[in-house]
């Protein structure tokens, strides 16, 4: 049993919903992405997703865009977050999944990644733009190497693609809380915390819940109907306007201590 | 060769669907629906009906021959240039609008480069009464200035996307963005022969009608086949109308044309196909500017509407096969075709179609003496003529 797993059953003996939290890595530099990791995991995350940068992020919304940039700027490449991880398990065993786009992932190599990936330290895989339908080599080589797969569902989703990202899944399923992008208000989050929970139970799986989620309310009002809880765009904004790197460790901690406390059931 | 994707929405490995899970049923929506309006005769008639008498089609095939004399060829336009807008564009935006409007769709957003394909969507829906929100790069807004006025005046509101290059790529990536949060209400009505399955194929075969069109203009004008076909190659839809109607023509060889930029060798370019390599942008496989990191680069060309660092998958298996093949020309050279065309026909050629022209010389080497050959001229250059003038300024030499 894998770390991700005993992430999401340790939280449930608690009481408590994971909570997962993400962040670009290398914005605003990958030394200081080890910190906050580092920071997040002391203040209460349970399961960290590591962004890695691209240049062109169509499923975010402009917080998320412009630390991709800013990663970019700052010499960020997959290479160098995998090196980044490294540091990161000489700390903490919090686990990690690498949250990305494909093309960064096809191009680095499916099985070179998975390797790497494991060999670095990483937890899980999650590729945002890679749907359950064509994810078979990238998956076989995660588990091949004893990495989990995350797959994405969304409100639009269909029985059938609820079905298949169930066969896919090997921890957790990542559920896109509305139709949009990363940042934008959830417009009625009870709503959809109580739809992920409904897909939770038919999946038989833990379900993460994500996009929209910001505040300790907003986790409060998840963690009462799924097994985890994403916050991304409020942490990199929280980074984005710290103003230095002592500064975004300072917020995030700070940030993540407030959120945890609503992740009670 | 099969013009058909090899499995659904596959052109040899290139192609499928490399999108946010929250699009795949939208995807699957699309081609259900194209696949009942496609058997439908009363789609196609409504849609043959409006490319006659509103698009103004068939487009003429024009034999130019004092282009030929200069050039060595008998060169065939055909009149793309012509259509209603100006553009090929409007072929899709047609068919599209219409078959969102059967999909019940009440809301249509678009990418644009150029601008024509912004035009085109905007006056399809001005013609259907839809609401349309159109992406444009910053930058294209300001090289594309007459487009923009145009776009409003048929009621559109245009988007002025800053992120990025602030070009074309950056202008679809916010068109997938906003696609994502409405995708319920809203039909995103794709401008070229790339992004998921089904728009490389669906692009395609609106487009069609060009080829269909200049093969058989082609026998009954020229009495024969044309040794070639010509096009140039941004994201690939002309290209790939034109194509089509020759694909199964073993001896009509087919060109694409590239964006060279400021030259193949100075990395500022728009040539995947020649200078790019295999990964996925815009949800699908296909060849584009990337660096050695999967980070996709910024693509360089005077042409708004080839300033696009991928290139539709149908035309990747092309080149790979061979049944195609693609060269490049600068921005130097494009802009000496535009003037040569202006001087020799009285055609002022968009830009883009102007890199099509720009190749004839580099097709005569290949081809025998006076061979026909079947130049797609894609649009018209009237959105250009600041972008030439300031060129001209800043290159006097380059001034014919």
């Amino acid at each position: 049993m894998g770390r991700i797993q005993d992430a999401f059953d340790r939280a449930d003996r608690e009481g408590r919903a994971a909570l997962v939290i993400y962040l670009c890595a290398g914005d605003p530099g990958l030394d200081t992405t080890v910190e906050l990791v580092v920071a997040a995991a002391e203040a209460g995350a349970d399961i960290i997703e590591l962004g890695v940068p691209f240049s062109d992020p169509t499923a975010d919304g402009p917080a998320i865009q412009r630390a991709a940039g800013r990663a970019l700027s700052s010499g960020t490449t997959l290479a160098g977050v995998l090196g980044a991880v490294r540091a990161i398990r000489a700390r903490v065993e919090t686990p990690i999944v690498l949250f990305g786009y494909y093309n960064p992932v096809l191009r680095y190599g499916e099985t070179r990644l998975a390797e790497r990936a494991a060999a670095a330290g990483v937890d899980g895989l999650l590729v945002v733009d890679l749907p359950a339908d064509a994810c078979g080599p990238l998956r076989d080589a995660a588990i091949a190497n004893g990495l989990d797969y995350v797959p994405l569902l969304a409100p639009t989703s269909d029985a059938s693609r609820v079905a298949l990202a169930g066969r896919v899944a090997t921890a957790f399923v990542y559920y896109v809380s509305m139709t949009g992008v990363t940042g934008t208000k959830v417009h009625d989050l009870e709503a959809a915390a109580a739809r992920a929970g409904t897909l939770q139970h038919t999946l038989g799986l833990p379900l993460a819940l994500g996009f929209g989620i910001q505040t300790r309310e907003d986790v409060a009002a998840a963690a009462r109907h799924v097994r985890g809880v994403v916050v991304g765009s409020a942490v990199v904004r929280a980074i984005e306007q710290a103003g230095s790197p002592a500064g975004a460790v300072a917020a995030v901690r700070t940030l993540v201590r407030d959120l945890a406390a609503g992740t009670a059931r | 060769m099969s013009a058909e994707p090899t499995e659904p929405g596959r052109f040899g490995p290139y192609g499928g669907r490399y999108v946010a899970e929250t699009l795949m049923p939208a995807l699957a929506e699309l081609t259900a629906a194209y696949g009942e309006a496609r058997a439908d005769p009363s789609f196609q008639a409504e849609l043959d009906a409006l490319l006659a008498d509103y698009v103004g089609r068939p487009t003429p095939l024009y034999y130019a021959a004092r282009l030929s004399a200069e050039v060595g060829l008998s060169v065939w336009l055909k009149r793309e240039d012509l259509c209603h807008t100006g553009a090929h564009k409007i072929n899709n935006t047609i068919g599209q609008v219409l078959l969102a409007r059967r999909m019940g769709k009440r809301r249509i957003i678009a990418e644009t480069g150029a601008g024509q394909h912004g035009v085109a969507t905007a006056t399809a829906c001005a013609l259907m009464g839809l609401p349309c929100e159109v992406f444009m790069g910053a930058e294209d807004i300001r090289r594309q200035a007459p487009n923009v006025r145009r776009m409003e005046l048929l009621g559109a509101t245009v988007h002025a996307v800053q992120s990025g290059s602030r070009t074309l790529k950056d202008a679809m990536n916010e068109a997938l963005r906003d696609w994502v949060t409405h995708v319920d209400t809203t039909h995103y009505c794709v401008g070229s022969t790339a992004g998921p399955h089904p728009y490389p194929t669906l692009v395609r075969d609106l487009q069609a009608v060009i080829g269909k069109e200049a093969r058989a203009q082609a026998l009954r004008q020229i009495g024969r086949l044309p040794a070639a076909a010509v096009a140039c190659v941004g994201g690939g839809s002309n290209a790939m109308g034109l194509f089509s109607g020759f694909l199964d023509d073993a001896d009509v060889k087919l060109f694409g044309v590239e964006a060279a930029g400021d030259g193949l060798e100075t990395g500022h370019h728009a040539a995947p196909l020649n200078a790019g390599s295999v990964g996925v942008l815009h949800g699908s496989l296909s060849y584009l500017l990337q660096n050695d990191d999967g980070q996709v680069l910024e693509a360089h060309s005077i042409s708004a509407g080839l300033d696009y660092p991928g290139v539709g998958p149908q035309h990747a298996q092309l080149h790979d096969t061979g049944r195609a093949r693609y060269g490049a020309v600068t921005d130097a050279q494009a802009i000496a075709a535009f003037q040569q065309l202006c001087r020799t026909e009285g055609i002022l050629a968009a830009l883009e179609s102007s890199h099509a022209v720009a190749y004839l010389p580099e097709l005569a080497e290949q081809l025998p003496a006076e061979a026909p050959v079947v130049v797609c001229l894609s649009g018209r250059g009237d959105k250009d003529l600041d972008s030439i003038l300031a060129y001209l300024d800043a290159h006097p030499g380059s001034r014919r």
